[in-house]
C-alpha cells in the first residue's frame, strides 16, 4: 500500500500527469486567449480614454426634422453612435443599429453551432461535428461580409457629408478625417473593428482547417475531437470581445 | 494527453447528450432575451428621458452577464478545475483597475482642453 503511494507521488513529477487536468494544447489556446484579451482591453480602454476627452454632443445637436430627430456632426464633439449607424442593405430605410444587431446574431448563432460541434465531438459523431462547424464557418463567413459592407457604407459616406468652420465639406471616413466627428472616432472605428474582423477571418480559416482533418478522419484516429474545442475556445472569444465592442461603439 | 481513451461513438439519442444540448440551447435563448433587452433600452433612452449614467451602468451589467454566460458555459470554464478557473478569471481584476484609471485620465484630459 505505502509503495503504490509513493509510486504515486513519484509520478506526478515524473510526468504523465496533466496538471490542471487540462492537456497542454487546450492550456496554452486559455494562455493566448488571456493575452488577447489584454490587447483588446487595450484597444477598448483607449476607446474610452479617447471618447472621456472629448465633449458628449450637446443637446442642440439633435434637431427634429419632419417630425424625425436628426442629428449635427461635428468635430467638436463626439457622434451618438445611433445616428451614425443606422443602413441596412439594400434599403434607404432609416434603421439605426438594426444591422450591427444582425451581425450580433450572426455571430452568437455561431458560437452556439460551434458548442454543438465540440458536443458531437464528445461523442465521436463525425458527421455531426461536420454539419456543425460548417454552419459555423458559414456564420464566420457571413459576420465578415457584413462587417466588409459595414465599412464601405461608414468610408462611403453620405450625399451631404460634413461642412467644417472654413466652409469646406468631408464625405465619408479615412483616417485622418470624417463626416461623423472627431477623427478619433473613424481612427478608433477601423481599428478596433478591423482588429475584432482579422481575428474573426483567422477563427474562420482556423475553423475550415480543422473541418478537412474532420471530415478525414484525423480525430476519428486519434480517438478524440479535443482540437474541435480548441478552436471552439478560440471562437468564443472571438464573440466575447464582439459582445464588448457592440456595447463600448454601438450603445454607449 | 495521457488521461484521454479512445473515444467510441455515441448517438445524439442518448439523455445525457439530449440534456447538454438542452443547455446549449437555454444558455443561446438567455443571450438572446438579454440582447433584446439592451436593445429596447437603446430605444427607449432617447423617447423617456432616462438618466445617462443608468443606462451605462445597465448596459455594462448586461453585457458582463453575457460574457460570464459565454465565458462559464460555450468555453466551459465553469466545469474546469478550480484553480484554472481562478488563473483566468483573477487577471481580470487588472483590467478592472486599467478602466477606472485610464476614464479618469480621459475626463482630466477633457478638462485640460
Amino acid at each position: 500500500m505505502e509503495q503504490a503511494i509513493a509510486l504515486e507521488e513519484k509520478l506526478i513529477w515524473k510526468g504523465g500527469v496533466e496538471p490542471l487536468k487540462s492537456s497542454y494544447g487546450k492550456l496554452m489556446m486559455w494562455f493566448f486567449l488571456l493575452s488577447d484579451t489584454f490587447t483588446f482591453s487595450a484597444l477598448l480602454i483607449t476607446y474610452g480614454l479617447l471618447r472621456f476627452s472629448h465633449d458628449i454632443a450637446p443637446k442642440a445637436a439633435r434637431v427634429m426634422v419632419d417630425g424625425h430627430e436628426k442629428f449635427i456632426f461635428s468635430t467638436e464633439y463626439w457622434p451618438v453612435p445611433e445616428h451614425v449607424f443606422t443602413h441596412f442593405p439594400l434599403t434607404h430605410a432609416h434603421l439605426p443599429l438594426v444591422f450591427v444587431g444582425l451581425m450580433t446574431f450572426i455571430l452568437i448563432m455561431s458560437s452556439v453551432t460551434m458548442v454543438l460541434a465540440v458536443e458531437a465531438g464528445h461523442r465521436m459523431d463525425k458527421i455531426a461535428v461536420q454539419k456543425w462547424m460548417l454552419w459555423t464557418i458559414l456564420g464566420g463567413i457571413a459576420f465578415v461580409s457584413c462587417q466588409a459592407w459595414e465599412w464601405t457604407i461608414f468610408i462611403t459616406g453620405s450625399e451631404h457629408g460634413m461642412t467644417l468652420a472654413d466652409a469646406s465639406k468631408v464625405f465619408g471616413a479615412s483616417l485622418i478625417r470624417n463626416e461623423y466627428g472627431p477623427p478619433a472616432f473613424a481612427d478608433l472605428f477601423f481599428f478596433i473593428t478591423g482588429f475584432h474582423g482579422t481575428h474573426v477571418f483567422s477563427g474562420v480559416v482556423l475553423n475550415i482547417i480543422i473541418f478537412f482533418n474532420v471530415a478525414n478522419g484525423l480525430y476519428e484516429k486519434r480517438g478524440q475531437y479535443e482540437m474541435v474545442e480548441k478552436v471552439g475556445l478560440y471562437w468564443h472569444f472571438v464573440d466575447l470581445v464582439w459582445v464588448f465592442v457592440f456595447t463600448f461603439f454601438y450603445l454607449i | 494527453m495521457a488521461s484521454h481513451s479512445v473515444g467510441q461513438f455515441v448517438p445524439d439519442t442518448t439523455p445525457e447528450s439530449i440534456r447538454q444540448r438542452g443547455v446549449i440551447w437555454r444558455t443561446f435563448w438567455v443571450m438572446f432575451g438579454i440582447t433584446i433587452l439592451e436593445f429596447i433600452l437603446a430605444f427607449t433612452k432617447g423617447p423617456y428621458h432616462i438618466n445617462h449614467l443608468f443606462v451605462v451602468i445597465v448596459f455594462i451589467s448586461l453585457t458582463l452577464l453575457k460574457a460570464f454566460y459565454i465565458v462559464a458555459e460555450f468555453m466551459h470554464l465553469k466545469h474546469e478545475v478550480k484553480m484554472l478557473i481562478m488563473c483566468v478569471s483573477l487577471p481580470v481584476i487588472f483590467i478592472i483597475w486599467f478602466i477606472i484609471s485610464m476614464l479618469y485620465e480621459g475626463n482630466a484630459i477633457l478638462l485640460v482642453r
